[in-house]
């Protein structure tokens, strides 16, 4: 076991460096990050030469690469080409950001879907079965930044005027309420529901079919027989058994989606003004910033392989049926 | 099934929805003991047995034929102004409304809708031969072009893709050719997978050895023999690709990367009415709603074809 974990880990290196190396590439060779001044006729080509110098850009592209990558690893980030903001705090306070939102979604949604899975499987084409059933398909089909827009109109406008407030119960934009000085509790948490919700209705009809595919599996396999023959009650039967096993698969799954948060949380956070990394990302493609766009695309990277591996290792812990030569 | 998709699942990403619908039979051959049925016979009895199938693909018919001849339909064009009725709620002459500049909604999303479809359909094409050729070719050779064609797919199942394609469209450019060429390069690999899966099945078959020992070439044998037998998934792929990409195609004209204004699909009408959410609801309500039909229509249709071809297929079957 501890040697496999030592050889995947070896492995992940020559990945994180291929990535690099596209990451680079492909950033560095569709944005122009001095293409609108050039077609700017107040701008001269002396300056603009000036600052491909200073910036490094007229040195060879592998030598950029070098360069860039020593001081990423490093810590040394750079700064935005725009506001000269150093890039580095801010997309750890933006990934802060996009973690808390991601991690408490996934919590709710694992112990919802969870729930909803297992009933499901336990119950297979009862009224409630037939019900969630729908409901998963209308989850899967409902395009989210729809579903964020209506959440919107519904606090911030309708359930506002009816109930006679004078603000939302749960805002609908930003971090903090305007002026908020410090952490709050109270006023992160009713700007994080909405954003929360719009995320947990895929995740939850998503994980509650996946829950209940791999319960129906596990309830008709010959150990379950075997716990019950062996004479447990029914509920441990369910829990020790059948439940322990079903999580299984499920389990690496959220792995592989907690290491997608760092760059998957696009659209949610760009319709609640949500300042997380997708926001940032959004925000630095539409101004071409490749400063920002760099180290922001190389910790999504990372997120994406780190959290593979940790989904591998999970899964060989987990069950020990799986033989690692 | 190692998906590592996006948390956001965005469009449930061109995979089979692991949702099967109430209500239909667990298997579902009709008992003929009198008359053999063809294999197309059996798949339409197991078809019709799916209500909610039939009723999405007539659905969608009446959507497809409303979007192409909207002209006809429709009084008003989709860039014709009227100042004097801007921003009006929905009424019996303007049935969605009229937007900010007095232009009628009803008109524009038919319109839009005609740019969603035919997105839609020509990428779930395009990823569907896409990811037969590359399935199909790892699945027969085996070996190491299955290892690096398989590498590959997981490659860019790993990448959290909407990332992908507001750099890719923000690389090429929004036109309509660039954003189904784009989306093409992000939705073809469940395809890829599950060919490639029939098709290490298949290659133990004997008719594929007896095509082989009456000196058929590769080529012939793939495309002759084996991938008219692979069709059934295929086909139920591509359908739910479809819905993907309609999905996916909104998303990304919602952020502003994807096909651009004037040109008016579902997901930029709801980018440009986006501001004006909370004040013109109405200019919210109808493309979304237009989406979610359209795309609720194709899951359907994609598990009653599924029912029908691939009768076999458990669908959300983890490991």
């Amino acid at each position: 076991m501890f040697r496999y974990i030592i050889r995947r880990l070896i492995y992940a290196i020559p990945v994180l460096l291929i990535s690099s190396v596209l990451v680079f590439v492909v950033i560095r060779s569709t944005i122009d990050p001095l293409g609108g001044a050039a077609i700017n006729p107040r701008v001269s080509q002396a300056d603009i030469a000036r600052v491909r110098h200073d910036a490094g850009l007229d040195q060879p592209r592998w030598k950029q690469y070098l360069i860039w990558l020593r001081n990423f690893v490093k810590g040394d980030w750079g700064r935005s080409l725009l506001t000269r903001r150093p890039v580095y705090p801010d997309i750890q306070s933006a990934l802060v950001n996009s973690l808390v939102l991601g991690l408490v979604a996934t919590a709710f949604s694992l112990l919802v879907g969870v729930g909803i899975g297992v009933y499901s499987a336990l119950r297979q084409y009862s009224m409630f079965d037939h019900f969630f059933t729908s409901a998963a398909f209308l989850g899967l089909s409902i395009p989210n930044f729809w579903f964020a827009l209506l959440l919107q109109i519904f606090f911030g406008v309708y359930l506002t005027k009816w109930l006679h407030l004078s603000e939302p119960i749960f805002y609908t934009a930003g971090l903090y309420k305007p002026g908020q000085q410090g952490f709050h509790l109270i006023d992160r948490i009713r700007h994080l529901i909405l954003p929360m919700l719009v995320l947990s209705v895929q995740i939850i009809a998503y994980y509650s079919r996946y829950m209940r595919a791999s319960m129906l599996e596990v309830l008709h396999s010959d150990y379950l027989r075997t716990a019950r023959a062996k004479g447990l009650r029914e509920r441990r039967v369910i829990v020790r058994h059948a439940m322990r096993n079903a999580l299984i698969p499920l389990t690496t799954q959220v792995a592989l989606d907690v290491g997608a948060i760092a760059g998957g949380l696009i659209i949610t956070e760009a319709i609640f003004e949500y300042p997380g990394m997708g926001r940032f990302f959004v925000d630095a493609m539409f101004r071409g910033d490749y400063q920002q766009v760099l180290p922001w695309l190389m910790v999504a990277v990372l997120f994406v392989i780190v959290f593979n591996l940790v989904a591998d290792i999970m899964y060989a812990v987990l069950d020990p049926r799986i033989r690692y030569a | 099934m190692h998906d590592p998709d996006q948390i956001e699942r965005v469009p449930a990403a061109g995979q089979p929805l692991p949702v099967d619908v109430p209500g239909r039979a667990p298997e579902g051959v009709a008992a003929a003991a009198d008359r053999v049925l063809s294999t197309k016979q059996l798949a339409w009895r197991r078809f019709k047995r799916h209500k909610l199938a039939i009723i999405s693909a007539l659905l969608l018919i009446v959507l497809a034929l409303v979007t192409i001849f909207v002209g006809l339909i429709s009084q008003f064009g989709f860039a014709q102004q009227n100042l004097l009725h801007r921003v009006k709620p929905p009424s019996s002459n303007h049935w969605f409304g009229t937007d900010q500049l007095g232009r009628d909604e009803f008109t524009r999303v038919l319109y839009g809708g005609r740019i969603s479809l035919l997105v839609g359909f020509t990428v779930a094409l395009s990823a569907g031969v896409i990811g037969a050729l590359v399935g199909s070719v790892a699945g027969y050779y085996g070996g190491w072009i299955d290892n690096v064609l398989m590498r590959v797919t997981d490659l860019f199942l790993s990448i959290p893709f909407l990332v992908v394609l507001i750099i890719a469209a923000a690389a090429l450019g929004g036109s309509l050719f660039d954003i189904v060429v784009i989306l093409s390069a992000v939705l073809w690999m469940p395809d890829a997978r599950i060919v490639r899966g029939v098709f290490l099945s298949l290659k133990e078959k004997e008719f594929v050895e007896a095509a082989r020992a009456s000196g058929a070439s590769n080529g012939r044998i793939i495309f002759y023999h084996m991938l008219p037998n692979a069709m059934g998934p295929i086909i139920v792929n591509v359908t739910l690709t479809v819905a993907a990409a309609i999905l996916t195609e909104s998303a990304l004209s919602f952020l502003g990367f994807g096909v651009q204004p004037p040109t008016p699909t579902w997901g930029n009408l709801l980018n440009g009415s986006r501001q004006f959410a909370q004040l013109y609801p109405w200019l919210v309500w109808f493309p979304g709603l237009a989406i979610l039909i359209t795309v609720l229509c194709v899951n359907f249709l994609g598990d009653g074809l599924r029912d029908a071809l691939d009768p076999h297929q458990k669908i959300g079957a983890p490991g």
